[in-house]
């Protein structure tokens, strides 16, 4: 595999909600060429999720996917792949489990950071975090952002919730001039890609991207190895030279 | 670990919001500082609250309804469109319009919000986006058919409980979604900062006439102040004006079902941290309430704030109590209450006191077929 912190390959993050398939799911993803995992620990009431994330969530939750069995989840995920791990959930979910509480019980199930969606930067600024901008946010919090960030920012390409879009985001070329302006850290783009072209158009203007929904919808309606070969034509599609597809 | 700085209310209140959202709740809360220090605004304000609204609403003595003290009603059920919601909601839009926003979007639990977002909508000419739950869209078919009259979009929020908790994070996803035209017109003293504190001043306009009021008609104080909490927002306009006197008791009355206050416990939902029903990992319960304007598992910071600090207490009423309330009152006074206040009615007949206001948040019109099949 090429190494994936080169500076030139184009990072690839495949988003999936916590199940007791996703130990499996996972690995496929990583050898489809997911270089780092987002695990969905699901929330009842999911603010920034489109309606796949929010249905996948509901269907987890019933399915008994609380806290304690995410976290065993992530541990038997962390057993099967060796790259980056980040549980992406809620604010109360740490709230009831405990912000230091959860971050310790996370890291030894093998997370290497978190995303919290609803969590700004300003809170629990001791909460080690992939911090979130948007096509609304100011320059000063980009910054703030990319400073308090743990490792990548992440960009969300529109405003909007998660979910596939037909067309690619017109605002996500904006964001990545203003944040290349205030910060070194690797960009991710997500929110709203979902084929390999938009992947490549995102990726000839990020550092990588991030695919949630239809990783969701895929490994839920196919399975594992229809995963693994969606993650696999995502992963053709950033190496293609950047610009070659993005204009397709 | 330290909470979110902003419109706290000791451990409780915040911006728990995805950061797309951040900007314009900065936005807002500039402009809110901005109409604040205006005085044109405020004479806007009170002008439309007084030919628009119908305020000062009365305070009227229940005479038969309680024998054995002295219950004065506070009719915000003789507001336009019937129920205490409109003062926030014309608020709001004066808001909106001088922030340049043309698109409006709401939630509704009984529909009185939404009739009232519908109507200020109708009066400044801003489109109006409506989310409500399909259940409640059944409970309280009239304000739904109102609304389509008003001219707003209403939207059917199929998924989940189909209640306000879904119907609100709807309305927050359009807001994401469409947030440089739109102007999310939460309807209740709940949401991120600054949202709180705007729908409590907005609505605050109800404790300061009730103070007024009772002091001109009994030239004392009341012994207690009672009021409905769904998620709070005309009890703490009515808390507002006698927070600051202590030997008024502040008593808000939750649906036994729904008692955010009573049986919840901190947690985060729709953009703050306040006392919610939630389980131990995080994750919200449903409420449950005949009445669809206090079905909602959540409440405002400030409510969790009052309730830790002892200056307010919360109790519950059942759909039963609120029923039999209901139906005193209007074959006492000939008043047909809101099923919400009837909650409050329920306890304050009950209560150790002499003197008691009561605020009578809306009028039951939309509640009658509930009644009736009850």
């Amino acid at each position: 595999m090429t190494d994936p912190s080169s500076d030139d390959r184009k990072r690839l993050s495949i988003y999936l909600m916590a199940g007791p398939e996703t130990p499996e799911l996972a690995e496929a993803a990583v050898a489809g060429g997911a270089d780092l995992l987002e695990i969905g620990f699901p929330f009842s009431d999911p603010l920034a999720d489109g309606p796949v994330i929010r249905l996948a969530g509901e269907r987890a939750l019933a399915r008994g996917m609380r806290t304690a069995a995410c976290l065993a989840c992530l541990a038997e995920t962390r057993a099967r792949v060796d790259v980056p791990l980040i549980p992406m959930t809620y604010a109360s979910i740490l709230e009831g489990y405990g912000y230091e509480r959860f971050w310790g019980d996370a890291k030894s199930a093998g997370a290497t950071s978190l995303i919290v969606a609803d969590l700004p930067v300003e809170a629990e600024p001791e909460l080690p975090r992939v911090q979130l901008v948007a096509p609304t946010t100011p320059d000063e919090r980009i910054r703030l952002a990319a400073e308090r960030t743990d490792g990548w920012l992440y960009l969300v390409s529109l405003t909007g919730t998660t979910g596939a879009r037909e067309t690619e985001s017109s605002q996500l070329a904006g964001l990545v001039r203003r944040a290349r302006a205030v910060t070194d850290v690797p960009l991710l783009a997500g929110f709203g890609i979902s084929t390999p072209e938009q992947a490549a158009g995102a990726a000839a203007l990020a550092d990588g991207v991030v695919v949630g929904s239809r990783a969701v919808e895929i490994a839920d309606e196919e399975g594992a190895r229809a995963l693994r070969e969606y993650v696999a034509s995502l992963r053709s599609a950033l190496s293609t030279p950047a610009g070659a597809s993005a204009t397709s | 670990m330290k909470t979110a700085e902003l419109g706290l209310y000791g451990p409780y209140g915040g911006r728990y919001v995805p950061e797309t959202l951040v900007p314009a709740l900065d936005e807002l809360e500039r402009g809110w500082r901005e109409v604040a220090d205006d005085p044109g605004f405020r004479t806007e304000l009170e002008g439309l609250q007084r030919t628009y609204v119908g305020r000062p609403t009365p305070l009227y003595h229940a005479e038969r309804l309680a024998t054995d003290k002295r219950i004065y009603l506070k009719r915000e059920d003789l507001c336009h469109t019937g129920a205490h919601k409109i003062n926030n909601a014309l608020g709001q839009a004066l808001v909106a319009r001088r922030l340049g926003k043309t698109r409006i979007v709401a939630e509704t639990g009984a529909g009185q919000h939404g009739v009232a977002a519908a109507t200020v909508c109708a009066r400044f000419g801003l489109e109006c986006v409506v989310f409500m739950g399909s259940e409640d869209m059944r409970r309280q078919r009239p304000n739904v058919e109102r609304m389509h009259l008003l001219g707003a979009h209403v939207r059917s929020v199929e998924f989940g409980t189909k209640t306000l908790k879904e119907a609100t994070s709807e309305a927050i996803r359009d807001w994401i979604t469409n947030v440089e035209t739109t102007h999310y017109m939460i309807g209740s003293c709940v949401g991120p900062h600054p949202y709180p504190e705007i729908v409590r001043e907005l609505q605050s306009v109800i404790g300061r006439e009730a103070r007024a009021q009772i002091l001109d008609v009994e030239a004392r104080l009341p012994d207690a102040v009672v009021a409905c909490v769904g998620g709070g927002s005309n009890a703490i306009g009515l808390f507002a004006g006698f927070v600051d006197d202590r030997d008024v008791r502040l008593v808000g009355v939750e649906a036994a079902g729904a008692a955010s206050l009573g049986t919840g416990r901190p947690g985060v939902l729709h953009g703050s941290r306040s006392s919610l029903l939630a389980d131990e990992d995080g994750q919200i319960a449903d409420a449950h309430s005949i009445s669809a304007g206090l079905d909602y598992p959540g409440v405002g910071p400030e409510h969790a704030f009052l309730r830790d600090s002892g200056r307010a207490q919360y109790e519950p009423a059942t759909d039963e109590e609120a029923l039999a309330a209901f139906r005193l009152l209007t074959e006492r006074e000939g008043i047909i209450p809101a099923l919400e206040p009837a909650h409050a009615l329920a306890r304050a007949l009950e209560l150790d006191a002499e003197l008691v206001v009561v605020g009578l948040s809306g009028r039951g019109d939309k509640d009658l077929a509930m009644v009736l099949d009850s």
